[in-house]
């Protein structure tokens, strides 16, 4: 557990309000000065499942969540024990209901946390339109000691437009709250701090994944919904409006891809999200944009699997059919953020690598980031812009599929006089015409693969820190934990070496073993049942001989305890 | 627009030798595409042609205008990108009736309801001909003929008119291969049409269908007026034999196209995450 952190838990029937106390308590966390994040547990339902924030307040950035909660607030207990399991509490936790919901149910009770009344519902019901959920939010901010004026104003902003009524009443409930903890036991409480001044953003990876398609150059969406990518779309809904571009909503993810394709074949830099299941209907005419040479990006926040799975809850299971999915030899690119705030980054990138590779890039992001909200230090700029390799000027015997030293072929778009080819799936020569020929096979299938290879990923590959003969090579939202386990090995006298991949295809292996060099011992860190990450990498890349695997499939996530007992035994 | 060009249909036509076989309908489809691309008097490079897989989805490589060969049955998806990213194309789509109506029937409807302006042109010859001759969506229940099928389908068979009409398309037509200027003439007027436009062409397929040749005995001019109320239309083609040519139905729907708009810069859209 870190000192310089609290975590609470917000819990309660879908629509009993847990995900807007949290947002508010998010939000109240970042004018406070402080930094934070907040994930979401949620049910299939839309309303009545259930649903717990899971917030995390720290006075230096995170991007983790911790090893267990300090305070439980449970609005009721609802359909607890469906997801009592993400809810890990210690002993000196403090779980806090109303009494009228009656006992702590037994998974929670089993924690052996300390418990404590409070009366939510009586209190509310003493103010006109007073709710529960702001009574609790009181509550938790006096308890961790998130100063009550950053609530209030935070809230004040919030419901500006709902009008004074149920501004009133939520800032009686939320002091009425606050007043009542007073009375209660002391938990974990938030030390003394002030704002640093620095700036910050307030975003979700998803949102951060829209932005990053935005200023990589993306103009034109196609878009069909499904949990948990639906917000990337919807997000840039509005925002490609504004800024120039279209977005279309598609029939479904058959025809979201291929109008994809159109748009890019046309000419614009364009990009669709999904999630397992879409990413499954998509593979075949990912195949085609790869032997037609058509740009794309596809952002898949990844889900439970196989099949529906789970919808709601994050795994990093869609690695394998991200890779391997396509039917035949297939390059392309697979690219994977190692945060929150890096979906932006590195789905900026993916636009600027599919541009200027001219094949597809995937972004596998996930749940547990795309859906959840950080706060967080302003990101860095980073100048990745799409910019694609197109035939210009007066065009004669133009070849679409050219052999060049970089195996990048100038494409003509639309509209270029001389220009006219053919993009096809069927395998062709470098004009473009259908050919079975052998040799046309050969020579472009080694154009498709070595373009690329021969391309300059830069230091972008993976983010290294750290150094020393251990190294935990891990990837997406499983680099979090693994950075705050380090830390905590640190602490006590260990080095160890962190290398979160972001490229995934193409593999470096020669990166990879620079990366290694002077490593005896390595732990890989990923959350899937099948270990596909392991898989992968021992496909690849040599490994040192010595190592260990810590993974599990969805939805628990891998805590920084579970990763540091295991550097501790190489102590 | 561009200027007018004075390009002929040969103008259109690309070197690349079609795989179809001898007395196949498709050649008189690419004869009446490339003679409706000379009349557009467009430029070449300013026509998008887009089809699926199957034989009559190879015809853009016998044009010389830009196309895309995608994946079966993904045709009017690639068509409608093309056109939703760059209205200024002129987009034409193309394919067969398994192509069109059987795996890539769902973007069918779609397309008819969402009413991009693009035309799409299905050469029907009730049968997968480059798989070697099996039942199509458009195929009669008693047809038995093929090894997959012996004893026929024993379905009904989509009316791809009747079916277009039924999903909202605001331009439907029918022209038969032995009259290539009529399908031409269809085909021009189709893409004047505002939205989507339907152009439904019986194409024989002389080698698994050779009793289609019999089709010209059969095909007939249309009665009534196409740009009548749809009630009027569906009235029609509910008791239509199917051999009907010419236009079946002219709509007034207007055509999608998502706004685009430059009102907000980037650095105002990011400044919204500022906490």
């Amino acid at each position: 557990m870190a000192a310089y952190s609290v975590s609470v838990a917000l819990t309660g029937s879908g629509g009993a309000g847990a995900m807007t106390a949290g947002q508010v308590l998010l939000d109240a966390a970042s004018k406070a000065g402080f930094y934070g994040l907040m994930t979401r547990s949620m049910g299939p339902q839309i309303r009545g499942g259930e649903a717990a924030a899971l917030l995390r307040i720290s006075t230096r950035p995170i991007s983790s969540l911790d090893d267990h909660y300090d305070l439980l607030v449970a609005f009721d207990w609802g359909n607890i024990s469906r997801f009592a399991a993400e809810l890990p509490l210690a002993e000196t936790s403090l779980v806090l209901a109303d009494p009228v919901h009656g006992a702590v149910p037994d998974p929670i009770a089993a924690y052996g946390a300390r418990g404590a009344d409070l009366a939510l519902k009586d209190i509310a019901a003493t103010i006109p339109g007073g709710r529960v959920n702001m009574v609790g939010v009181g509550a938790a901010a006096a308890l961790i000691g998130l100063p009550l004026d950053a609530v209030l104003q935070v809230v004040t902003t919030q419901l500006a437009r709902k009008g004074e009524a149920v501004l009133a009443a939520s800032t009686a409930a939320i002091k009425a709250g606050a007043e009542a903890a007073a009375a209660l036991p002391a938990t974990a409480r938030l030390p003394g701090h002030r704002h640093d001044g620095a700036p910050r953003w307030n975003i979700s990876g998803n949102e951060a994944a829209g932005l990053g398609a935005l200023k990589g150059g993306i103009k034109f969406v196609a878009a069909y919904p499904i949990t948990p990518a639906t917000e990337v779309l919807e997000w840039l809904a509005p925002a490609l409006e504004k800024t120039g571009g279209v977005l279309v909503q598609a029939e479904d993810e058959l025809a979201s891809i291929n109008m994809v394709i159109g748009g890019s074949f046309a000419g614009l830099p364009s990009l669709t999200a999904t999630s397992g299941p879409g990413l499954a209907l998509m593979m075949e005419s990912l195949g085609l944009a790869v032997a037609s040479e058509t740009p794309l990006v596809l952002v898949d926040v990844m889900r439970g699997g196989p099949s529906t799975g789970i919808p709601t809850k994050s795994e990093q299971s869609d690695l394998n059919i991200a890779v391997y999915g396509l039917h035949g030899d297939a390059p392309h690119v697979v690219v994977a953020p190692t945060s929150i705030t890096d979906c932006l980054f590195t789905t900026q990138w993916a636009v600027y690598l599919a541009e200027a590779l001219q094949t597809p890039a995937l972004v596998l992001s996930d749940q547990a980031m795309g859906q959840s909200r950080i706060v967080a230090p302003q990101p860095q700029p980073a100048p990745f812009k799409a910019k694609r390799l197109v035939a210009e000027g007066a065009l004669e015997n133009y070849q679409r599929y050219a052999l060049t030293a970089s195996g990048v072929s100038p494409m003509a778009i639309p509209g270029t006089t001389g220009g006219q080819y053919v993009a096809d799936g069927l395998e062709h020569n470098q004009r473009g015409t259908p050919s079975s020929q052998a040799g046309d096979h050969q020579a472009q299938m080694d154009k498709r693969a070595d373009k690329l290879t021969n391309f300059d990923y830069g230091a972008h590959w993976a983010d290294i820190e750290g150094e020393g003969d251990i190294a935990v090579i891990t990837w997406g939202a499983v680099s979090g934990p693994v950075r705050e386990a380090i830390e905590r090995a640190e602490a006590q006298g260990m080095k160890i070496r962190q290398i979160s991949l972001r490229l995934l295809l193409p593999a470096s292996p020669d990166r990879m073993a620079q990366a290694l060099a002077g490593v005896r011992r390595i732990l890989i860190a990923e959350q899937t049942h099948g270990q596909q990450f392991t898989k992968f990498l021992r496909a690849h890349y040599d490994l040192p001989a010595e190592r260990v695997v810590v993974n599990r499939p969805g939805p628990l996530p891998i805590r920084p305890n579970e990763i540091l007992s295991r550097l501790l035994a190489w102590k | 627009m561009t200027a007018q060009t004075s390009l002929t249909a040969q103008d259109f036509k690309s070197d690349v030798k079609p795989i179809w076989c001898p007395g196949c309908g498709d050649y008189a489809v690419l004869s009446a595409v490339t003679k409706a691309m000379a009349e557009l008097g467009r430029r070449r490079e300013d026509i998008a042609f887009i089809s699926g897989i199957g034989c009559s989805s190879r015809i853009p490589a016998y044009t010389n205008v830009y196309g895309f060969h995608g994946v079966h049955g993904r045709a009017l998806a690639i068509a409608a990108g093309v056109k939703l990213a760059r209205p200024d194309l002129t987009v034409i789509a193309a394919g067969g009736d398994g192509d069109g109506l059987s795996i890539g029937g769902n973007h069918f409807m779609h397309a008819c309801r969402r009413n991009v302006d693009m035309t799409y042109i299905v050469m029907d010859n009730q049968v997968y001909g480059m798989t070697k001759g099996q039942a199509s969506p458009t195929t009669a229940p008693d047809w038995c003929n093929s090894k997959l099928t012996p004893e026929g389908t024993g379905i009904s068979p989509v009316e791809p008119a009747r079916l277009a009409l039924a999903s909202g398309a605001n331009f439907i037509a029918r022209g038969f291969a032995g009259n290539p200027n009529e399908v031409a003439r269809l085909i021009v007027e189709g893409i004047h049409h505002p939205g989507f436009s339907f152009i439904h062409v019986l194409s024989p397929c002389v080698t698994y269908r050779p009793e289609q040749r019999e089709w010209k005995t059969v095909v007939h001019a249309g009665e009534g007026d196409p740009s009548k109320a749809i009630a009027e239309a569906m009235q029609r083609l509910s008791t239509d034999d199917g051999y009907t040519t010419g236009v079946l139905f002219a709509g007034t729907r207007p055509a999608f196209m998502p706004a685009r708009h430059e009102k907000a810069s980037l650095a105002e859209i990011e400044g919204k995450f500022l906490s």
